[in-house]
């Protein structure tokens, strides 16, 4: 059921999109439609399928690396009151100066190659997962906390144990929302560092075919983006799904069982 | 599941600890909810302390568990020690971990304070629960009334002198309140336990003492000491004249902080 809608959903929007090119009657070097661009991708599938991977690689890399990192920031955060005082404002700070910016100075710094692709999209997903990990933290349950309070002989005892058998896993969910606006803004991150400059990805490829008139290699190189980004986004739900089962949209319909 | 119990009460049982309340107070936005509280709690005894919603009950309790509160007062156990640490509480609501076991959830103290994990000993009090065939499964395959004996099965795990509950069954349906009031009187027999509740009839089944807290500024009035082990049969009649003698006691006390109320108004 979900597997048609979804097919439905994709045939629509390639309807739509004959139906405007058609009406239009756009040239096909500003708008190419379905049938050209869906050539271009079979025609190129070897050169895409390269420059896909190196995209591929670069995202899942900063997925990697900003979950890590941002994890990793808010727990610290999280623990240590201190560090809340001094490093909080600095990372909603840092949110102010866009990507966009400093994506050049990375280049500069880390050369054309994929580190500073890796970097940016680390940095694009830093955030979502520090900011609502360090919230899913803070909004622990009193109740639980009142329970270890009491089991460990008053609050703030055995602070780090409370941490990683209470506080730690009642954020997961929260860690998980900041995984997929993460999943899903990190491709942002890798594209433009590959416009900013390389020699590799699908957004060098994009600029490449754009600068040459080859606007359905740009489509077919967009729309090879795009179906990553989806994949990725459902990959990650579906793991997160089966990482944490208790999730309160994951509980069975009848979730009362009889005495 | 009897024979179970029997071999859990049957347990070497630890040491009575009595407990000692003194000049217990809290204000609230200016108001005082209560002043000077003097209270003792007899050791291996269960002390119920009933009182209309507000009256600070919880409050009390807090302080008793040593959690931060806006209670404040001098909390002692009756040999010299603090009684910090030798406290096991019970909550209203079950507090169980959604994303561990039961299993886990029971032994949840153990792993805090990183001591060897009595695996035995946390499925012997699930079974003693009712809830043996369910170590594995997660809270929310659960029943409300199942959730809450898996929360006594913790509690009980704890081990500890002194149990402290706070209004443990108030949001059971009242057949599953019943069985549970029998449960928890059973396993906790020689504790000492102070429990807070406003339904009479709990008190009076599972309380030696009965305290009635209530007014404006609250005050406690003279005790109801009750003869027998809890807990106390339904069929008891003497218990529905109780019942009504406890009502009646707090109907009266909350029409006072409502006259109160209006004077300061």
């Amino acid at each position: 059921m979900k597997a048609l809608r979804a097919a439905i959903i994709v045939c629509g929007l390639f309807a739509a999109w004959a139906l405007v090119t058609w009406i239009t009657a756009a040239p096909h070097y500003i708008l190419p439609g379905p049938g050209r661009v869906l050539q271009a991708l079979w025609a190129h599938r070897a050169l895409l399928a390269g420059h896909a991977a190196v995209t591929a690689a670069e995202i899942v890399l900063g997925l990697f690396l900003g979950t890590v990192f941002g994890s990793l920031s808010a727990i610290t955060v999280a623990s240590f009151r201190t560090m809340r005082r001094w490093l909080l404002p600095i990372m909603v700070a840092s949110q102010a100066i866009p990507v966009f910016a400093i994506a050049p100075l990375l280049v500069l710094w880390l050369g054309y190659g994929m580190a500073s692709k890796v970097a940016m999209a680390t940095i694009i997903i830093f955030f979502p997962v520090a900011a609502t990990f360090i919230d899913g933290l803070q909004r622990t349950d009193r109740g639980w906390l009142d329970l270890a309070a009491v089991m460990t002989g008053g609050a703030g005892q055995r602070r780090l144990a409370t941490l990683w058998h209470v506080r730690l896993p009642a954020a997961l969910p929260a860690l998980a929302s900041g995984l997929r606006v993460g999943a899903a803004v990190a491709p942002i991150g890798a594209v433009i560092g590959e416009w900013v400059g390389s020699g590799a990805g699908l957004g060098y490829l994009m600029l490449h075919a754009n600068a040459r008139v080859q606007t359905d290699l740009m489509f077919a190189a967009m729309l090879t983006l795009a179906v990553f980004a989806i994949v990725l986004y459902f990959t990650v739900d579906a793991l997160l799904r089966r990482l944490l089962p208790w999730q309160p949209d994951r509980l069975p319909a009848a979730a009362t069982t009889a005495e | 599941m009897n024979t179970m119990v029997s071999s859990i009460t049957a347990k070497p049982p630890l040491p009575a600890v009595g407990l000692s309340l003194r000049g217990a107070q809290l204000a609230f936005g200016g108001a005082t909810i209560f002043q000077g509280l003097d209270l003792a709690f007899a050791a291996g005894r269960t002390t119920c302390i009933l009182g209309p919603s507000g009256v600070g009950k919880t409050s009390l309790l807090r302080l008793i568990a040593g959690l931060a509160g806006d209670a404040g007062g001098e909390v002692q156990a009756s040999d010299g020690r603090s009684p910090t640490g030798r406290v096991a509480y019970m909550h209203q609501s079950d507090l169980l971990l959604p994303w561990a076991s039961l299993l886990r959830n029971v032994t949840l103290g153990a792993r805090l304070r990183a001591e060897p994990i009595d695996h035995d000993g946390a499925l012997a009090l699930l079974t003693a629960v009712g809830l043996g065939a369910w170590g594995r499964a997660r809270p929310a395959e659960l029943s409300a009334g199942m959730r809450q004996r898996a929360a006594l099965a913790r509690t009980l795990m704890e081990d500890r002198p002194i149990v402290l509950m706070d209004e443990p069954f108030s949001a059971l349906d009242p057949i599953t309140r019943v069985k549970l009031q029998d449960l928890a009187a059973r396993l906790l027999s020689g504790r000492t336990v102070v429990l807070v509740t406003h339904d009479p009839l709990e008190a009076l089944r599972l309380g030696h003492v009965v305290h009635v807290l209530s007014g404006r500024p609250a005050f406690l009035d003279r005790p109801l000491t009750l003869g027998g082990e809890p807990p106390r049969p339904l069929e008891d009649r003497s218990l529905v004249e109780l019942q009504a003698e406890l009502l009646r006691r707090l109907t009266s006390a909350h029409r006072e902080s409502w006259q109160t109320a209006e004077q300061a108004s």
